[in-house]
């Protein structure tokens, strides 16, 4: 084995180990009566649980419903958090007077509004993808805001002195220099987005995942709701590679 | 070595006419503390394939100077010319490199040579056989497809080298270029720069405050004042050509490091001086 597969491996093999461990920790708590099992199912339960929900709760359709969902969230924050981090970073006076409230936005509950958005969109997919764009806006903003900000002034003296137009210099270093951190925003908005959109699906009864977890919640069939909370960690999991690799492909050097 | 230090007041006599030309630039600046003026009444030219350094002391305004050359600082008095060109932001006569590590870290080697050939835009595969050109010529074969992060400081100053000289600049403008390099290092890039701007003819302007790098590659050195940095004296090194860092051990070198330290050192601790006086009125 070379010394990169082993350097790869090895992250690879801890993390899972340590996963392994904690699921057999809480088995053995539970097992052991240390941890009330009427509130968390064993985890064999919720192993034999998988099939049941899978063949009987239709969970590939629920599944595709909230990657849908979290998909257009996700191309709206890209297109808009970062369409509006650049606008901010480019005008100051806009920057100076907004950021304050963009940063204090970030941690206000908007998963509390879900009624005034189903006000405007209705009970549909529209109002959920909007809930879960608007809580990873700001992060999506902020971050842009930062990475642009961080470039370092020797790359864009560079670029001046190679005469680049201000297009040149915004897509040739000042894009590529933000890069990573914009893409640390994408994953944060990501993450904000992901857990709205289950929690909104779970609100207001309709959807993918969330809504599959308020019925299983309902009929009090705990291994199934954890098992369906698996299904919406696999989506957040399959959207953080597919980004890994956007982000390696944009930037193979990151 | 048996040459003896040769000391010239005035810009040495030409034959061709001067390819750059810094005539009477001033530059101040607005400080809390008032008006600081970084350079003053800086006069001097730059013959076509010469070597000039520009030494003195930090904070004497030498990299004032290469930004108002460069034409990323405008706001200033006298003029620049370039070829008998006026100097009005980045000319593209003028290449420039920085003191701070300047390669691309999301480009590789090739990549970062080829970016002016790109900017320029060159077809592709013209650009990458250019850019291989000069990856050549500063010794980095063999790294072509290496990100700057896996390369040595000296090596990714060599991309900032090849990469400036790519654009085929008439005047080749350095800031410290290895200010942030061991000395070995530095005296081996040193022979380098020596290599290149022997095999291009390349007429070159280094800022430095490293003496021996001065007198090691430049053929005047121009000695600045602490702040306002003015002209302080103009020294010819007459040291024969082709150098290489062997010379630094010649008796010649010596005595022309001791003398241009002679006139640095004055300047230097009249800076070192008012760095106390500040950091005392600070307390």
């Amino acid at each position: 084995m070379t010394a990169r597969a082993q350097n790869n491996l090895v992250p690879f093999a801890l993390g899972l180990g340590t996963l392994i461990c904690a699921v057999l920790l809480a088995e053995i708590l539970i097992r052991a009566g240390l941890v009330n099992r009427f509130i968390v199912p064993m985890p064999s339960q919720i192993a034999g649980a998988f099939h049941r929900v899978i063949t009987e709760e239709d969970i590939p359709h629920r599944f595709l419903v909230t990657a849908r969902e979290a998909l257009w969230a996700t191309l709206l924050l890209a297109l808009v958090g970062i369409g509006i981090g650049v606008l901010l970073y480019r005008v100051k006076l806009l920057r100076d007077a907004t950021e304050t409230w963009v940063a204090a936005f970030a941690s206000a509950p908007t998963v509390l509004m879900y009624p005034l958005f189903l006000v405007i969109f209705g009970r549909s997919e529209k109002t959920i993808i909007m809930m879960g764009f608007v809580a990873g806006l700001p992060a999506v903003i902020l971050k842009t805001i930062e990475g642009l900000a961080g470039t370092r002034k020797v790359l864009v003296n560079v670029g001046r002195s190679f005469k680049l137009t201000e297009v040149q210099l915004f897509w040739k270093i000042y894009f590529p220099a933000a890069m990573p951190t914009i893409f640390v925003g994408m994953r944060l908005g990501m993450i904000f987005a992901l857990i709205n959109i289950v929690g909104v699906e779970f609100l207001i009864n309709f959807g993918g995942l969330g809504q599959l977890i308020n019925d299983l919640a309902e009929r009090y069939d705990l291994p199934g709701t954890y098992a369906a909370i698996c299904f919406v960690i696999l989506v957040s999991v399959i959207f953080f590679f597919l980004t890994d690799r956007l982000e390696k492909w944009l930037r193979p050097a990151a | 070595m048996a040459l003896a230090p040769q000391r010239s007041d005035a810009p040495r006599a030409a034959a061709v006419a001067p390819l750059l030309v810094v005539n009477d630039v001033s530059k101040k600046f607005e400080t809390p503390d008032g008006v600081v003026t970084a350079v003053d009444h800086m006069s001097f030219d730059v013959a076509p394939g010469e070597f000039l350094a520009v030494i003195g002391p930090s904070g004497c305004g030498k990299s004032t100077l290469f930004n108002i050359i460069g034409g990323l600082l405008d706001g200033y008095d006298g003029h620049v010319t370039v070829a008998g060109e006026t100097v009005k932001g980045p000319h593209p006569s003028i290449g420039m490199v920085f003191q701070e590590e300047s390669a691309f870290p999301w480009r590789t080697v090739t990549e970062n040579v080829a970016f002016p050939l790109e900017i320029a835009g060159q077809p592709k595969a013209q650009r990458i056989e250019r850019a291989r050109h000069f990856v050549d010529l500063v010794g980095l074969r063999g790294f072509e497809n290496r990100y700057p992060a896996e390369l040595s400081g000296g090596m990714r100053q060599r991309v900032a080298i090849a990469r400036t000289l790519a654009s085929e600049p008439k005047i080749l403008l350095m800031d410290e270029p290895f200010g942030a390099l061991d000395e070995q290092t530095r005296l081996l890039l040193g022979d380098k720069v020596l290599q290149i701007q022997d095999q291009l003819k390349q007429t070159c302007l280094l800022i430095t405050h490293n003496i021996t790098e001065a007198v090691q590659l430049a053929d005047r050195v121009l000695v600045m004042t602490y702040r306002p940095g003015k002209l302080k004296r103009m020294v010819a090194i007459e040291l024969p050509r082709p150098r290489s860092s062997e010379i630094v051990s010649s008796d010649a070198f010596g005595r022309y490091v001791a003398q241009i330290w002679g006139d640095l050192r004055e300047e230097a601790s009249r800076g070192m001086h008012d760095d106390e006086t500040l950091r005392a009125a600070q307390k």
